[in-house]
């Protein structure tokens, strides 16, 4: 039998998969019933200090190998988010509270605040692609990232996981910045910036314009950003993007992730994409002589 | 994954004055029940019920908001994009059928109406409305079935809500299904009304929503979604339920009494 426990910056989890940010993760009882379906971990929608509505409709378009999606990280806040959360704690759900904010006081105060009700982890979105002054300046400044996190780490007792964007030149060197802002681990690909066009109206279909590729489409490059990273930092490393079975996992796990996040898999197979892509990996790992999935990551690696 | 489709209006009807018909051609399938996101160019990008099913479907829009205010500006050859079809449908079962619409749940039971009469059950419909004016659909729910009116002003038929209409019809006459869509406190009246006397019912609910596809938990209710879990849910599914007739969510998320 193939160990599928895993653990990441002392967070046990049943087993490596995660729901990703933005999917289904606003309410508790959404929250719970992805937990119950079989993540080994559910992250949040990204919670900021106030309520926020996020953009106008349409804020996704559906492609063929993927979904790009600008909703412009619409949350209750802190405050009645907290609410839902112990909601999914008192399910038993392990919850990693996804944060923003508009500069490093405001992500350090929701963290502290996500933290204190119980989230076991939280997950810094620093990349957010598509909203004005909250993420994409972040993304793009070594400095910056290492100062959020370090705010972060700085107002919490529980590990900081700050979350990269491919739309930069060396995702790497940005992993290195977290390390050093004391990050606990990294987690690796948020959305590639894109748009879709609707020829007949000559204009973008997004009302924001442009906005994140997710799915298959992207699964390549997150797959090279967590090969790059692995091999330049010592923390864990979560993988995400445009995995949608156990067989895409485990590129991510021998690419050097611990765990990996599934989102926008939800769309086509639903839920029960989470317990079918951990049965994949048991069955594909003990088919090429692994017995546990920590004894994989970063196979690949020569 | 459903593609949207940009595709011209073919025709509009005006049902009154603020509810249209628009008639259009998909290249997707669509049943009794399910609902299509509808994107207004430079507007927004809203969920409507199918009003007519078919190779040219129809959505019929209430103005209420300033992206359906702009719809009512558009004329045929201009287009829209929509896809889908999304959400479950209303389950043909039940011979003996009473269909309670309020407002503009008309457009979303007027295809159950229809689909049903077609499998042979007798469908008797309560329509109700503000005014003699709103009221929709009242010609096609006849050749139907048997047609019953409420306006709340009395300028047609029945003068009162429809759920006491729907109450006086399930004194006088057996039915073994009940399908109600309309507002929340009309229907939750209605959805009671049939449990009371223990008959199966199947109510269409509306929630704000964003993506249409079981993602963005913008139309979470109770644990469960409007978007791919409903929007059509039975009464033992509202009966079990905290959010029924009771919270909604607002466009951040938060949970707020109806």
């Amino acid at each position: 039998m193939v160990d599928l426990r895993t653990e990441i910056a002392g967070v046990r989890l049943r087993n490596p998969t995660m729901l990703a940010s933005g999917f289904l993760d606003e309410t508790g009882g959404s929250l719970v019933r992805v937990y119950r379906a079989g993540a080994g971990a559910v992250v949040t929608k990204s919670i900021g200090p106030e309520p926020r509505e996020g953009y106008s409709n349409p804020t996704i378009v559906e492609l063929d190998a993927g979904l790009l999606n600008a909703v412009g990280l619409p949350n209750p806040g802190i405050a009645a988010f907290e609410a839902e959360l112990l909601e999914a704690l008192a399910a038993k759900a392990v919850v990693i509270g996804s944060v923003y904010g508009k500069d490093a006081a405001e992500y350090a105060k929701v963290a502290g605040r996500m933290a204190e009700a119980g989230a076991a982890a939280i997950e810094m979105n620093l990349s957010c692609p598509h909203a004005k002054g909250l993420g994409t300046e972040i993304a793009q400044s070594e400095d910056a990232v290492q100062e959020f996190t370090r705010a972060v780490k700085d107002a919490v007792d529980v590990p900081v996981f700050p979350k990269l964007s491919p739309n930069v030149a060396d995702i790497a060197s940005f992993a290195l910045a977290a390390e050093r802002g004391g990050a606990d681990g990294i987690v690796a690909i948020n959305t590639v910036k894109a748009m879709a066009i609707a020829p007949e109206l000559r204009m973008p279909i997004l009302a924001n314009r442009f906005g994140g590729l997710s799915g298959p489409a992207i699964r390549p490059i997150g797959v090279r950003a967590v090969y790059d990273i692995y091999e330049k930092v010592d923390i864990p490393v979560i993988g995400v993007g445009g995995i949608d079975s156990g067989h895409a996992a485990l590129e991510y796990v021998m690419a050097g992730a611990s765990a990996v996040q599934i989102g926008t898999a939800l769309v086509d197979q639903g839920l029960a994409v989470f317990e079918r892509a951990t049965k994949e990996m048991a069955s594909l790992l003990e088919d090429i002589g692994f017995h546990s999935v920590a004894e994989a990551v970063g196979a690949a690696h020569g | 994954m459903a593609r949207m489709q940009v595709v011209p209006l073919l025709e509009i009807v005006t049902e009154s004055h603020h509810t249209m018909t628009y008639r259009f051609r998909a290249d997707f399938g669509g049943t009794a029940g399910q609902f299509v996101m509808v994107w207004i160019p430079g507007q927004d990008e809203l969920p409507m019920a199918l009003s007519y099913l078919g190779p040219v479907k129809g959505i019929t829009v209430h103005a209420y908001g300033d992206a359906t205010r702009a719809l009512q500006s558009f004329r045929p050859g201009d287009r829209v994009g929509v896809r889908g079809p999304y959400g479950n449908t209303f389950k043909l079962e039940g011979e003996k059928v009473l269909a309670v619409a309020g407002g503009t749940g008309m457009a979303s039971i007027i295809a159950a109406v229809e689909a049903f009469a077609q499998q042979g059950a007798a469908v008797t419909t309560a329509v109700g409305a503000r005014t003699a004016e709103e009221l929709l659909f009242v010609d096609r729910a006849s050749a139907s079935g048997e047609v019953h009116v409420s306006t709340d002003d009395g300028t047609r038929g029945f003068h009162g809500f429809v759920p006491s209409l729907a109450e006086r019809l399930l004194e006088k006459h057996k039915f073994d299904q009940v399908l109600t869509c309309g507002p929340e406190k009309m229907m939750k009246l209605v959805v009671d009304a049939a449990m009371k006397r223990g008959l199966k019912v199947q109510a269409s609910l509306e929630r704000f929503m964003k993506c249409g596809i079981g993602i963005c938990d913008a139309c979470a209710f109770d644990d469960r979604l409007v978007c791919v879990d409903g929007p059509v849910f039975t009464g033992a599914q509202l009966a079990a339920s905290k959010d029924f007739g009771a919270y909604r969510r607002t466009k951040d998320g938060r949970r707020v009494e109806l």
